[in-house]
């Protein structure tokens, strides 16, 4: 027996530090590509779990959570209003109530994450923004549609040419189930067509606007024109 | 409290400044895995908002995390233990399996378990540090690397968790182990049982040592032999 019964031996400390270093060094780089596998691994599973606990997994449930707010806020159903200004011959303001009470239109998608994640097949419900804005009337020198956000600092912009488009919704349910807190309830954007930064959470504002005022993103590096796989430098299919 | 009949004799087993790098590191690590969770599940991030405040905290715990180790390389003691925990010895061989079929298997002064951990922690932790980088500047990287950045961070945490999660249970079970890293010293008994290897190296044998412990004079010195 030696002095010290630890002191000679193999430096497997070493090689395993190392082994791990290099291990990361490679998921790195094709961590997006494994991304997809393991979304659609997990969407499978999870459609199939009744305890939820796949949803705790990085990409489980689909969904992961942003937020640039300090806080995540909060409005219940009854309190929520949603103000229609700017360029319009009637501004008005809802309550849930009354954007339920009107023409319901419900989507079934691919949500695309700019980051890279994807859900299949996900339900939105809610009134077309082209609705609400026939209602109020768009002036003839109009030419975009600015939203604002009770979380007090999300903001986006459409062209008014692409909110006109019957496939952005003011969503009320996700899911088939009223949109949650979390997912940017009570009620949210939803535009299909587009990466999901654009589907501002908390909406609380929507003003016609004579220019494009860029959101909250798009100062930060990303695309003022979303498309799903034609803007942001990426080759994603589109979510139709 | 002693026991009849077992003799009370405690042997040094950490330094003061290996205690307090072991504090430090369990400080910095508590506290990313806290933040973690507060920032990454919607439930708890609903709960207490402030999410620039625990970014910020989560990066700087997460940054700082080698810094106690590194600070510690000042101490020689600390220096001897690193050596043991990197270096794998005939007698670790077959230490998983034995302890799988839960059979005893005479290690030195940590087994072959808390080496692999200490190993993969340190390995898993610099991974985190480089992923959660290219996430705080994100400027500095294109956006594919960014992606796959985040997609190792978020299942590495998951990792790290369990890895720090089955840390904290072990020492849960048992008590001696645990009065070792608050006070420095075990008993002879204890690491008769869990490093024979170890034991045999400590001089002593059968006299107690005089009241070993937080008042001993020789806590804390670098030159002490049992180091």
């Amino acid at each position: 027996m030696t002095e010290n019964a630890d002191g000679e031996g193999r430096p497997v400390g070493r090689r395993v530090i190392l082994g791990i270093l290099g291990l990361g060094a490679v998921a790195v780089p094709v961590g997006a590509r494994l991304q997809n596998v393991t979304d659609g691994l997990l969407a499978t599973v999870s459609s199939k779990d009744p305890t939820g606990l796949t949803g705790l997994l990085p990409g489980g449930g689909g969904f992961r959570f942003y937020s640039v707010a300090e806080s995540i806020p909060h409005r219940s159903p009854a309190d929520y209003r949603l103000t229609v200004n700017g360029l319009v011959d009637r501004p008005a303001t809802y309550t849930l109530e009354q954007l339920k009470g009107m023409p319901r239109t419900r989507l079934v998608r691919d949500v695309q994450c700019v980051t890279g994640w994807r859900v299949p097949q996900t339900p939105f419900a809610g009134v077309q923004l082209s609705h609400l804005l026939e209602t109020a009337g768009v002036k003839a020198e109009a030419k975009a549609v600015h939203f604002t956000c009770f979380d007090g600092v999300y903001t986006e912009s459409l062209t008014l040419e692409q909110a006109r488009r019957p496939d952005m919704l003011v969503a009320y349910e996700m899911q088939d189930k009223p949109v949650t807190t979390p997912h940017g309830g009570p009620v949210r954007l939803y535009a299909a067509p587009m990466y999901f930064y654009k589907s501002a959470k908390w909406l609380s504002g929507i003003t016609v606007t004579d220019r494009v005022i860029p959101g909250y993103w798009e100062p930060r590096g990303y695309d003022i024109d979303a498309w799903v796989g034609k803007s942001n430098g990426r080759v994603d299919d589109s979510t139709g | 409290m002693t026991r009849p009949g077992e003799p009370s004799e405690l042997i040094r087993r950490f330094t003061t400044a290996e205690r307090w790098i072991h504090r430090a590191t369990a400080a910095l690590m508590g506290t990313a895995l806290v933040t973690a969770a507060f920032l990454y599940l919607p439930a708890l991030a609903e709960l207490i908002g402030r999410r620039s405040l625990l970014v910020t905290v989560h990066e700087w715990a997460g940054i700082t995390m080698p810094v106690p180790l590194l600070a510690g390389l000042a101490s020689r003691a600390f220096r001897s233990d690193l050596v043991r925990l990197n270096r794998f010895g005939p007698h670790d061989r077959g230490w998983v399996r034995a302890t799988l079929r839960r059979r005893r298997h005479p290690s030195g002064k940590f087994n072959a378990g808390q080496k692999l951990y200490a190993a993969v922690i340190s390995g898993a932790a610099l991974v985190m540090i480089g992923t959660g980088l290219i996430m705080w500047f994100p400027r500095l990287t294109p956006l594919f690397l960014r992606t796959g950045a985040t997609f190792v961070h978020d299942w590495l945490a998951l990792l790290v968790g369990a890895l720090v999660g089955g840390h904290i249970w072990m020492a849960s079970r048992d008590p001696e182990a645990r009065a070792g890293l608050r006070t420095g010293v075990v008993p002879r008994s204890w690491a008769k049982r869990n490093h024979p290897l170890w034991e045999r190296e400590q001089p002593g044998g059968h006299q107690a040592m005089a009241a070993a412990g937080p008042g001993d004079p020789s806590a804390g010195s670098d030159a002490s032999p049992l180091g």
